[in-house]
């Protein structure tokens, strides 16, 4: 009997087996493929050695996403923080308008943002009508920045809000009773028992922010590129496929470390909070 | 018992979601002492645990603490520290660091801190226990930890909120004893709260019933026994019935249709009062005719120490315990010496507490399954 339902088992997970092999497993050993072979299909290092002139893009897509998690991380933690502390049905109201944009096309919201900071945009109407100087926004970093912050703060706060509001608090009890005062309670016990969601807030800030294309392009016109712009390039205008592979080869293994590093706080701390 | 008032709570009232859960209350609790609130869920008796330690102001009242106001003192500015219901231990930090929190927010120096912990392990018979994680470790033994974390600041008074509800019947007792060690080593005064009386009556110097938001009465253990001041108090500390009464005079009852003498005086010519017997305080022989008060054996049930009959006297069923054996519906004559009568005024619980009809039926079912 053993032996059926394990062939039933093996059965039933046959699809999603095929599924994962056929659109996970293959793309992923077709971007390595290409990554080191040149035009003709032979092996190459050519395009992993050329990686080096991309290497200032490479970096400003990590600054920016660091910039970008960074300020999400600051703004969500007490963002969070003052969300548990309200009446359970004033969580449930703000929690829906929170994850309401992300219900919008995220072409939308970029392009909402573009008609807020252009030249001719909103701030810039408001500025002439007050009578002050207009201000140059758009095709600055910042508003990359700004961008991918607007767009991914809602992945920042839900997993903060979820691990908070399971934070027992007599536990925060238990540090004022001992003599922390409320920041004290907040770095020695909510601090590293929310390690968890702050964990996955960072992974899911971190990873869409410097694989996007195109919030960079559009808030910029163009002029600040990122990891995602070259690899579009790549593929889309050089029809280099090896090196735009090569380059998504670098991204690919930027998250995957991302991941394991914070898999691994999720997984020290993670046993903690259950 | 004549030290210092420590914690004084002057006419504390306490509303909670439109719920009047503290009426008026007033308590003082000595240096030194152990001091138990006991009383049903609901009596208000973690509230004014959670008073003392500052997690909740009172709508209207003061708190003192040695003559100072701490109404608006947070928390971790008192003296006092709390052993939580369910011990809330930081479940990130091992056995030692638990222990060495309020110590290293107090920033004291490593190596005192290393000994202090060590000894409050000790304390609470932990030694070597400062590696492991503290949800390695069983009820008891978090217990002790969340115990060692709390005096290990030295507090002037320790907050316990049912310490033992979680633990079993063996290490309760185990428990009670050890902790009660401890409040006498360390010399500092314990808060204790439970609605366990018998935990209670064994632990405490000072038991404080309580009932609605109300104190009911404050005595030591014995008193709180033997003088129960109203009718909730006598059937919440022990088994008692309870019957109701007319003052003849002073030192002269009237129930169960008899005159009986008792100690009890100063109540008014013919006032309608309850009276209190404990099962244990009535004496069982074989009737005479002279005999005066009478009674039918309806059930009796061996407990080890005495036999617990449920007698019938006049229609009204008492639990009485002797250390003689009288066969279900034997007739018993009955006395009870005028020390063991306690004459109460009646109040608002008078009446509710029946006899022990309700006990019978169970009875009858567990000791005569043939029965019908």
């Amino acid at each position: 009997m053993g032996t059926i339902s394990n062939f039933a088992r093996r059965l039933l997970a046959g699809p999603y087996v095929l599924w994962a092999v056929l659109f996970i497993i293959a793309p992923m050993l077709f971007v390595a493929y290409y990554a080191f072979t040149d035009a003709n299909g032979a092996f190459s290092l050519d395009s992993i050695l050329g990686l080096g002139k991309f290497s200032d893009i490479i970096l400003r897509s990590a600054w920016y996403s660091v910039l970008a998690t960074a300020i999400c991380l600051l703004l969500a933690y007490p963002a969070a923080l003052i969300l548990v502390k309200m009446k359970t049905r004033t969580q449930a109201t703000l929690v829906m308008l929170i994850m309401l944009p992300m219900w919008m096309s995220f072409l939308i919201r970029t392009y909402a943002w573009i008609t807020i900071l252009q030249n001719e945009g909103l701030i810039n109407f408001a500025l002439d009508w007050l009578n002050l100087p207009r201000l140059s926004m758009i095709n600055t970093p910042g508003a990359v920045i700004l961008a991918m912050v607007y767009n991914y703060l809602p992945y920042m706060i839900i997993p903060l809000y979820n691990v908070l509001s399971k934070l027992d608090h007599s536990l925060l009890e238990a540090s004022q009773d001992l003599g922390a005062n409320s920041l004290r309670s907040l770095t020695r016990v909510t601090l590293p028992l929310s390690l968890p969601g702050i964990a996955a807030g960072i992974t899911m800030v971190f990873v869409p922010s410097i694989s996007t294309f195109y919030i960079s392009q559009k808030m910029s016109t163009g002029n600040i590129l990122m990891i995602g712009d070259i690899i579009e390039r790549q593929f889309m205008i050089s029809y280099n496929y090896n090196m735009g592979a090569a380059i998504s080869l670098v991204l690919m293994v930027v998250i995957i470390v991302t991941m394991m590093a914070m898999r691994r706080f999720t997984e020290n701390s993670g046993e903690v909070v259950v | 018992m004549k030290q210092n008032r420590l914690i004084d709570l002057r006419n504390i009232s306490v509303k909670l979601g439109g719920n009047q859960i503290l009426q008026d209350m007033n308590l003082y609790i000595r240096d030194k002492e152990f001091v138990t609130l006991l009383g049903p869920s609901g009596c208000g008796k973690t509230t004014t645990l959670r008073l003392i330690a500052g997690f909740l102001q009172p709508d209207s009242g003061d708190i003192f603490f040695e003559g100072k106001s701490i109404n608006n003192e947070p928390p971790h500015k008192r003296q006092v520290n709390t052993i939580f219901q369910r011990y809330a231990l930081f479940p990130h930090l091992n056995v030692f660091d638990n222990i060495a929190f309020g110590l290293r927010l107090q920033k004291k120096k490593k190596s005192e801190i290393k000994k202090r912990a060590e000894k409050m392990l000790s304390l609470v018979n932990l030694n070597g226990f400062g590696e492991r994680e503290v949800n390695s470790l069983s009820g008891g033994q978090q217990q002790r930890v969340a115990i060692a974390r709390a005096l290990a600041v030295e507090p002037r008074v320790l907050l316990l909120d049912e310490p033992l509800g979680a633990l079993d019947l063996k290490l309760r007792k185990d428990m009670q004893l050890e902790l009660k060690k401890i409040q006498r080593r360390m010399g500092i005064t314990f808060v204790y709260v439970t609605h366990d009386q018998e935990e209670a009556l064994s632990m405490s110097d000072t038991v404080v019933v309580m009932d609605g938001g109300i104190i009911q009465q404050i005595g030591t253990p014995i008193d709180i026994y033997n003088e129960p001041v109203n009718a909730f108090v006598a059937d919440f500390i022990g088994e008692s019935n309870i019957v109701d009464g007319v003052m003849l005079g002073d030192n002269r009852v009237r129930f169960s249709g008899h005159d009986f003498d008792c100690l009890d005086a100063g109540f008014a010519k013919n006032e309608e009062v309850d009276v209190v017997v404990r099962p244990e305080d009535v004496d069982v022989f074989t009737p005479s005719e002279h005999t005066m008060l009478k009674g039918q054996v309806t059930t009796n049930t061996f407990k080890g120490v005495h036999f617990e009959m449920i007698v019938d006297i006049g229609g009204f069923l008492w639990m009485i315990q002797t250390t003689q054996y009288h066969p279900v519906g034997a007739q018993v004559g009955l006395s009870i010496e005028p020390n063991a009568i306690h004459v109460m005024k009646k109040s608002q619980y008078s009446g509710m507490f029946g006899d022990y009809s309700c006990y019978t039926e169970e009875y009858y079912e567990l000791s005569e399954p043939g029965a019908e």
